[in-house]
């Protein structure tokens, strides 16, 4: 495989970009594979990458029914961040923040992360306070996280709105080491290092069965044929329950929402950081890509969807929140938008965990946040799958919590998986 | 938009309803199992196609909705209020003739 680095892409613009090797192959399924991980998104390829990698398993193949990234990897808004509370949380999404920082060098490919830094307005001195208490105990646990007064806010983002805003901008939570990255690119450069550690990927390959035998999966049936495993990790998102039914396994602590995404053309570099707010119900993040484009989101539709195609009333709302703290966008034009089906849980924290099926792990629950938690859920999941023994980052996202009383509720919304944002 | 045909105000925009969620929940007795409980409150079926769920017309007449929709479409079956008795009594010409 031809590798990325200056000589090369010089090299290559002499000669008409003509001398680059296929990024990953196309092979065809092989009889059986020591472990399958069915879904080609970002979980799916991470972890696929981390069994080689640091586990050293060779015999591994990522099965996508389309093709990889074309799930929720390639439709959200690549928010990166690590202010998370609970514990578990806070350990995991650290450590996956410290691996994005290292992220491009380690596959050798360029996933554009940009630690822009990721502001939380707060509205009101009750906000404040919460945000104050989340954010000390970040700073607590080793996570720098800053509180920003109205000063300071305005010198760093001066074209929010001020003035005359519904709820006052008074502050904001801010972590400067959080950002963005280009989403695709990491579905890409985890496909192409699996790939050169000898994970075939297989696109095209819909799983459509389940072939079980008493306590263990035999087989799985595919759009390409039977494969078996002797291993098999779902890290399906949206689509976790119908792999667990096929799995005659029951009901699961999820229920599949769809959530929007928008973008608007381009224009010239507006806003520097990822900015976010919550108030009065409203949910709102926005950011600048590096084409220039706004790219925003905010609630989920709110009723169960598996479509991925967003409705009306969302476009109304988002556009009204961006409009309330950024009027300049007012004659800005949206360009596309576009709906993924999320995996929101109980409590709106993730699982990577053991299943009924001895040799069937689990890696779903993402809710909106799972592309900031990629790198450290392909890793953790791969440990799981490769030792037997959960990490104690993970010990318990699992699905015994619930009956155990040890929900792991960031938000305190309780048992209703739309409103874990 | 989805349309929801309100028995009571007709059909109006999903934007006038709020999501109650999963109508097919069956809660156990109080005195049931913590595992019957665990499995009302925390584990669903996350049905992909047709599905039974409650809708409230919160921004009309505040009555409670069993929806049988699609998940795969958005397709609207059938719509019936949630307590049928309620709805008898609404007919009534005359409320007090119960
Ligand atoms: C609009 C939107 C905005 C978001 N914004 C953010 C954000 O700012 N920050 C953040 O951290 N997270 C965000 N998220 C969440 C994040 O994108 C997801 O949590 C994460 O991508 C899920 O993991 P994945 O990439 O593995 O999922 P996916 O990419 O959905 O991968 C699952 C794959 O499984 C495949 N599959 C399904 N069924 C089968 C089958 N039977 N056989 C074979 N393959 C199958 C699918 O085709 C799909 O490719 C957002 C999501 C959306 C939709
Ligand atoms: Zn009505």
């Amino acid at each position: 495989m031809t590798r990325f680095n200056a000589w090369n892409v010089f090299k290559n613009g002499l000669i008409g970009q003509t001398d680059w090797d296929r990024q990953w192959r196309d092979p065809e399924p092989k009889k059986e594979y020591d472990v399958i991980i069915v879904g080609g998104g970002l979980h799916g390829l991470a972890t696929a990458y981390y069994l080689a990698k640091n586990h050293n398993i060779k015999n591994i193949a990522v099965v996508e029914k389309g093709w990889i990234g074309g799930g929720n990897a390639g439709r959200n808004t690549t928010i990166i961040r690590s202010n998370y509370m609970m514990p578990g949380n806070h350990q995991f999404y650290e450590h996956s923040l410290k691996l994005w920082e290292n992220l491009s060098h380690e596959l050798n490919y360029n996933v554009m992360f940009s630690q822009r830094a990721h502001i939380s307005l707060f509205h009101s001195p009750a906000a404040r306070d919460a945000a104050a208490r989340r954010y000390n105990i970040m700073n607590l646990n080793g996570t720098e996280a800053e509180l920003w007064n109205l000063g300071q806010l305005k010198k760093n983002i001066p074209h929010l709105n001020y003035e005359d805003a519904r709820f006052p901008i008074i502050g904001a939570a801010v972590q400067r080491r959080a950002g963005n990255a280009r989403h695709d690119s990491v579905a890409w450069g985890y496909a192409r290092a699996g790939d050169e550690l000898g994970v075939d990927i297989l696109q095209n390959c819909e799983v459509t069965g389940v072939k079980r035998n008493k306590g263990r999966i035999e087989h799985l049936e595919t759009s390409r044929g039977l494969i078996k495993a002797k291993k098999v990790g779902f890290a399906v998102a949206g689509n976790t329950s119908r792999l667990w039914e096929m799995a005659e396994l029951g009901n699961l602590p999820i229920e599949t929402h769809k959530l929007q995404a928008f973008v608007t053309e381009s224009i010239k570099p507006l806003l520097d950081q990822v900015v976010v707010y919550g108030v009065g119900g409203a949910h709102f993040y926005i950011s600048q890509t590096d084409k220039g484009s706004m790219v925003f989101g905010g609630d989920l539709d709110w009723y169960k969807s598996y479509a991925q195609r967003g409705n009306l009333p969302i476009v109304q709302d988002s556009a009204e929140a961006a409009m309330a703290i950024l009027p300049c966008l007012g004659r800005i034009r949206l360009i596309r938008h576009w709906a993924g089906v999320m995996d929101m849980t109980m409590d709106g924290s993730f699982f990577i965990c053991k299943t009924p099926i001895e040799n069937l792990y689990l890696n779903a629950g993402w809710n909106y946040g799972g592309f900031k938690a990629s790198p450290a859920s392909g890793w953790y999941f791969a440990d799981l799958i490769a030792t037997e023994l959960p990490h104690k980052y993970i010990q318990h996202h699992n699905l015994e919590r619930f009956e155990k009383g040890i929900n792991l509720d960031e938000r305190g919304a309780g048992p209703d998986p739309k409103l874990h944002g | 938009m989805i349309r929801i045909k309100c028995p009571y105000c007709g059909e109006r925009d999903h934007s006038e309803f709020t999501y109650g969620g999963d109508a097919s929940i069956q809660y156990p007795s109080l005195d049931g199992t913590e595992k019957e409980w665990v499995e009302a409150i925390f584990f669903r079926k996350n049905i992909f196609g047709k599905q039974l769920e409650t809708w409230h017309h919160a921004n009309g007449c505040r009555m409670w909705l069993e929806v049988e929709r699609s998940t795969t479409t958005h397709e609207i079956y059938s719509v019936k209020p949630c307590h049928p008795e309620m709805k008898k009594v609404l007919e009534k010409k005359d409320p007090n003739d119960l």
